[in-house]
């Protein structure tokens, strides 16, 4: 899906080494802006998605919501999520929330992933699947504190949302913010969409009483290029799918990059620590030893 | 032991015998049969294919290397499973094949108290206590009966993958994973020094399934007094002295 000629590319999957380029251009970061509040769960995005990336839509499940189908798909990346919350004072609140990648600044899938050029990040912050070597493993899926890479049994392949790179790379705004009828999706450089969602955030704690009312923009992963305006920032567990405190497994950090290769360092020691015992203690053989030639210079400690 | 599992083996190292044959020519004994040379042969394999294919996924640096000996990263992650699998199999009746032989006895933790004089090679045959198998290969075995356990247990995790078993539980098998293969990886390079080079005719035990008289009461003792009723340091001792008229 990645289009190399338009965009730089900062970060690769299980790259030794930095990204060739990387840093030789300034680039701005874009962001989708997904402002909760205004969204009427009228579903034109997910149509949009699957229209633009040309994936023919499969029957699916009805599981008693208004949900298109209980969770994303490797066809269908963007989902509009609902839920039903109930306040302390006993009201419900009934909320929708687009469901699809948040194209983290510190991806957990890159970092999960094994296979050399799988998955990249370019310098505007778009993460991107390069299916041509995805290898299928799916250490992805665990890697993402937002549950999104999904696997094609058929292709083997992992897929999810491009955040349209190749639209992004043409000038283009992504497919879903253009089929938006309401303007609850926004999309701009990263330092604009958090100035109006924070500008809209004040809006609705200072003129519709939502104290709680915020930006999720999650600084435990970096921050996302995917951010929400939320009723309530406190809880964003309500909206189904948004952790507090999204967070990438130790062991595809500290245990990847740091032990794994001082271990390996390790064992290759073991072969060293053989080939020295053969030089030094020597090896054992049968015994008796056949007698040692006379005359010779043998000398035993 | 339970003699289902003893009249399993029996009848597998029968069948075998009709298949293969081991030749024991004078001064040898008969060392491992042709059912044990076959499940060894049959789980190095399997461990070697799974070894270099894991390899590949194990760290970023060797993708690019060892990817390609399996046909590319993607055939490498589908096969990759099956060799263990392959792996796990063969040791399964390999464990059992050698259950009794490999259990720990009192003389097993003598022997590993002594383990420097072994390792330093100043002792120049084992204690005349050690059997069939002394407490080093014990160890390993037992070893590798865990390790395929872990194998087995995290592998199936991270196949069925994160949708089935749960984030959290793939990236803590993950780990666990590695940890189990750098352990046989330092084990096997052991395995093969001590088995050709460090102990020399003992790789021959594996292979025509005998070894010399001199090479059973140098490293196993014990199995040679069973086997043949003579002492082990008196035989040691006779050669010796034949050796030595022989050359004057």
């Amino acid at each position: 899906m990645a289009d190399r000629r338009t965009f730089q590319i900062e970060q690769i999957s299980a790259h030794p080494g930095p990204a060739p380029g990387r840093g030789m251009q300034r680039d701005l970061e874009v962001c989708k802006l997904v402002d909760t509040t205004t969204c009427i769960g009228c579903k034109a995005c997910e149509v949009a998605c699957v229209e633009w990336n040309d994936m023919p839509f499969t029957p699916t499940t009805f599981d008693n919501t208004y949900q298109t189908m209980p969770e994303t798909r490797y066809n269908f990346w963007n989902l509009i999520k609902f839920n039903e919350h109930q306040n302390q004072d006993g009201t419900i609140q009934w909320l929708m929330r687009k469901d699809q990648c948040m194209h983290c600044a510190e991806p957990g899938c890159l970092a999960a992933c094994p296979a050399d050029g799988a998955i990249v990040k370019y310098s505007n912050g778009i993460v991107d699947f390069n299916q041509e070597n995805c290898i299928g493993c799916e250490f992805c899926v665990s890697g993402c504190p937002f549950n999104i890479p999904r696997y094609n049994p058929s292709t083997k392949r992992v897929y999810k949302c491009t955040l349209c790179s190749d639209r992004v790379g043409q000038g283009l705004e992504p497919a879903c913010i253009k089929s938006c009828p309401t303007g609850c999706l926004k999309f701009g450089t990263k330092e604009d969409m958090k100035f109006i969602a924070e500008e809209r955030a004040r809006q609705l704690r200072e003129n519709f009483g939502m104290q709680n009312a915020g930006v999720y923009d999650p600084q435990s992963i970096g921050g996302t290029h995917v951010i929400y305006v939320l009723h309530d920032a406190t809880d964003p567990e309500r909206y189904g799918g948004l952790p507090r405190n999204p967070q990438i497994p130790w062991s595809y950090t500290v245990w990847k990059w740091l032990f794994k290769p001082v271990l390996g360092t390790f064992a290759l020691f073991g072969l060293l620590g053989v080939c020295l015992h053969y030089v030094t203690a020597g090896p054992r053989r049968p015994q008796p030893e056949p007698p040692r030639r006379e005359g010779g210079n043998v000398q035993r400690s | 032991m339970s003699s289902a599992v003893e009249s399993f083996d029996n009848k597998a190292r029968a069948t075998f015998e009709t298949i293969g044959q081991t030749t024991v020519y004078q001064g040898e004994l008969h060392r491992h049969p042709v059912y044990t040379r076959f499940l060894h042969w049959m789980v190095a394999l399997f461990f070697f294919l799974a070894l270099f294919s894991g390899f590949g996924i194990y760290l970023p640096w060797l993708f690019r290397w060892f990817t390609p000996i399996f046909g590319g990263g993607q055939l490498l992650r589908q096969m990759h499973p099956w060799f263990g699998l392959g792996f796990v199999f063969f040791f399964f009746f390999q464990s059992l094949n050698w259950l009794e032989p490999m259990l720990w006895t009192p003389a097993d933790t003598r022997w590993m108290r002594n383990i420097k004089h072994v390792v330093s090679s100043q002792a120049k045959m084992e204690p005349p206590d050690t059997g069939f198998f002394n407490a080093g290969q014990k160890l390993q075995f037992w070893e590798i009966v865990v390790g395929c356990i872990v194998y087995l247990v995290t592998g199936i995790i991270m196949w069925a993958g994160a949708r089935t078993f749960g984030a959290l539980s793939v990236a803590v098998s993950y780990v666990l994973h590695d940890i189990s293969a750098l352990i046989m990886l330092g084990g096997i390079f052991i395995h093969i020094y001590l088995s050709t080079i460090g102990e020399p005719g003992t790789f021959e035990s594996m292979t025509r399934g005998a070894v010399s008289e001199a090479w059973a009461w140098t490293f196993h003792p014990a199995w040679y007094k069973k086997v043949t009723g003579r002492d082990p340091q008196q035989a040691c001792e006779q050669e010796r002295q034949r050796m030595l008229s022989q050359k004057h």
